[in-house]
């Protein structure tokens, strides 16, 4: 031991080890540079220049932008109708999208969760894993397969006198709770799982039957659960703008409108790419009043 | 809480409703795969396994098919390097700003995609053409690997705060230098936690279209900015179900992955 140590204390390895070692800011810093050139300079960098392009304003002409301070283009955007109302249908859709998942999750986690038998539980959470890992464009591509004409939408209604919805806002709502369902079952389930027996036992010996028993302890047990899967649910909904392509026919929403804006004014659209960003803000910092992040 | 019986039946009626209509739509892009016409009309006049050999013949798909395995190892390689600096950084030292690393990390998957798609659009093309780089694979693997890092920042980090320090301490105590506590004790205690996050990371870049096409140069076609090309196009129908399919039962490979992983992990623990 004493004879190999001093040897290797002389190797440059050796050395460079002792020195990381004794110096932890050397070493934190060594860890750190490169992710936070990428991170902070790359990424919040790009992020700051196209937030401060939102400022500037397009030739309209020459569709050159114009590095001149001005805040028309957020002017037009409180101003102009056809702004008002594709921010407000967005945000309206998000919040569509979130109450459908909601509702469809909980009963689906509640049956995962604690009436299937414990035996067939980890596979029904790999059941509803599954589709997380589907292709996100696959997935909207079925739904327009489904709700194409004559598709399988079309198919299943017309025994009732019915025709599918065919492409448009109600098909991007529907095509859009599918994808970000998972994300809602998922906390659910875990919120309900972890619930202990001996409450709703407690509940129950007090006299509760049990709608009051799931009013007064599951429900409030499990919305910190719901809050955080409706962190995914709104804030993917809100910054769509691929699936309303696809099954939307001519729905706009606010991804739309940025992307329509880029080639002709990149100011406008950094100016409409805020609004999603800070309503996502927003809905974060309630939901985080409602400990939901906590759970994320 | 005892359930009464009807609502028993009721839950398993509406949870089977809720797997069905989860599983209907990715088992009618199978079947819709041996559609023999090119209308998505149901019920489909009949079988035919011909588009899949048109599929395997089309030059289109496959190039697509490669650039996106390409941008995604790629992706995969930066992210794993960056998110396990991060995460050694936050879960083993204190410093000014830890919190808000943990913030910035999650920023690029958090906003819309298409926020973070027109910012690194614009950063690529002020800072790169002039410099005579124009926009090509490089830059879609520079774009995905920055949404990529928080999923193995994610995982690394959890299991550096469930292994403490001590073992590393103790493989110092006994002889073995900061490299070598790494290689030996770090490394397979994180081993596991790099798989799981590599392999999100690589789904996660091999899924993404928005980033992607405010990312990739002329000619640069990942697969699924050559499905979403060719979706509306009918003469390309029957190929892209044939696509779409491929990437249904490919979906099943990380599952069955991630189930072995987290098999492995509890013979770990179990040690």
């Amino acid at each position: 031991m004493t004879a190999t140590l001093p040897a290797a204390g002389r190797s440059p390895v050796r050395r460079l080890a002792g020195l990381l070692h004794r110096r932890r800011r050397l070493r934190l810093s060594l860890l750190l540079t490169a992710p936070l050139l990428w991170l902070a300079v790359l990424y919040l960098g790009s992020l700051g220049v196209l937030f401060v392009s939102a400022f500037w304003t397009t030739n309209s002409f020459t569709s050159e932008v114009v590095k001149v301070w001005s805040t028309d283009n957020f002017h037009a955007l409180l101003t102009t109708p056809v702004f008002r109302q594709v921010i407000l249908r967005s945000i309206g859709v998000a919040l569509a999208v979130t109450v459908l998942c909601a509702v469809i999750a909980f009963p689906l986690a509640f049956y995962t969760a604690r009436v299937a038998r414990p035996r067939w539980r980890p596979l029904l959470v790999v059941a509803i894993l599954t589709p997380l890992w589907a292709s996100y464009l696959v997935k909207v591509y079925a739904w327009r397969l489904i709700l194409s004409q004559g598709g399988l939408a079309d198919w299943m209604l017309r025994p009732f006198g019915l025709d599918g919805p065919g492409f448009g806002l109600p098909a991007a709502v529907i095509t859009l709770t599918y994808l970000w369902l998972p994300y809602m079952i998922l906390p659910i389930h875990t919120a309900l799982q972890q619930m202990p027996t001996g409450l709703l036992d407690a509940s129950a010996d007090l006299g509760a039957r049990p709608g009051r028993t799931f009013r007064s302890v599951v429900l409030p047990m499990v919305l910190p659960s719901v809050a955080a899967g409706s962190v995914f649910t709104f804030s993917l909904s809100l910054g769509d703008y691929i699936t309303v392509q696809i099954v939307g026919g001519k729905t706009q929403l606010i991804g739309n409108l940025v992307y329509s804006n880029i080639e002709l004014n990149l100011p406008m659209a950094a100016a409409l790419g805020t609004v999603p960003v800070l309503v996502i803000v927003l809905y974060l910092l309630a939901m985080r009043r409602t400990g939901a992040l906590s759970s994320l | 809480m005892q359930l009464s019986r009807s609502t028993r039946i009721a839950l398993r009626i509406a949870a089977g409703l809720g797997f069905a209509v989860v599983y209907v739509p990715l088992a009618l892009v199978l079947v819709n795969s041996f559609n023999p016409d090119r209308s998505a009309s149901w019920p489909p006049p009949g079988w035919t396994a011909h588009w899949w050999s048109v599929a395997w013949e089309n030059a289109g798909a496959r190039s697509a098919l490669w650039v996106s395995v390409k941008a995604g190892l790629g992706a995969t390689a930066i992210a794993l390097v960056l998110g396990t600096l991060i995460a050694f950084a936050v879960a083993r030292h204190r410093f000014f700003g830890r919190d808000a690393i943990s913030f910035v990390v999650v920023l690029p998957i958090a906003l819309p995609g298409i926020v973070t798609g027109i910012a690194l659009n614009s950063a690529f093309s002020t800072v790169l053409e002039p410099l005579g780089v124009g926009l090509g694979l490089f830059t879609v693997i520079v774009g995905h690997a920055t949404f990529c890092i928080v999923v193995v920042f994610n995982n690394v980090v959890a299991r550096l705060r469930r292994t403490s320090g001590t073992y590393e301490e103790a493989a110092m105590d006994l002889g073995a230098d900061t490299f070598r506590a790494f290689v030996d004790v770090t490394f397979p205690l994180v081993r596991s936690a790099l798989f799981a996050g590599a392999l999100l990371a690589f789904a996660l870049s091999f899924d993404e279209i928005v980033v992607t096409t405010f990312t990739a140069g002329p000619g640069i076609e990942t697969l699924p900015i050559w499905i979403f090309d060719n979706m509306t196009r009918p003469q390309q129908a029957p190929v892209v179900n044939v696509v779409a399919a491929v990437l249904v039962v490919l979906s099943v490979v990380p599952i069955y992955v991630a189930q072995r992983l987290s098999a492995d992990t509890a013979t770990e623990s179990r040690i």
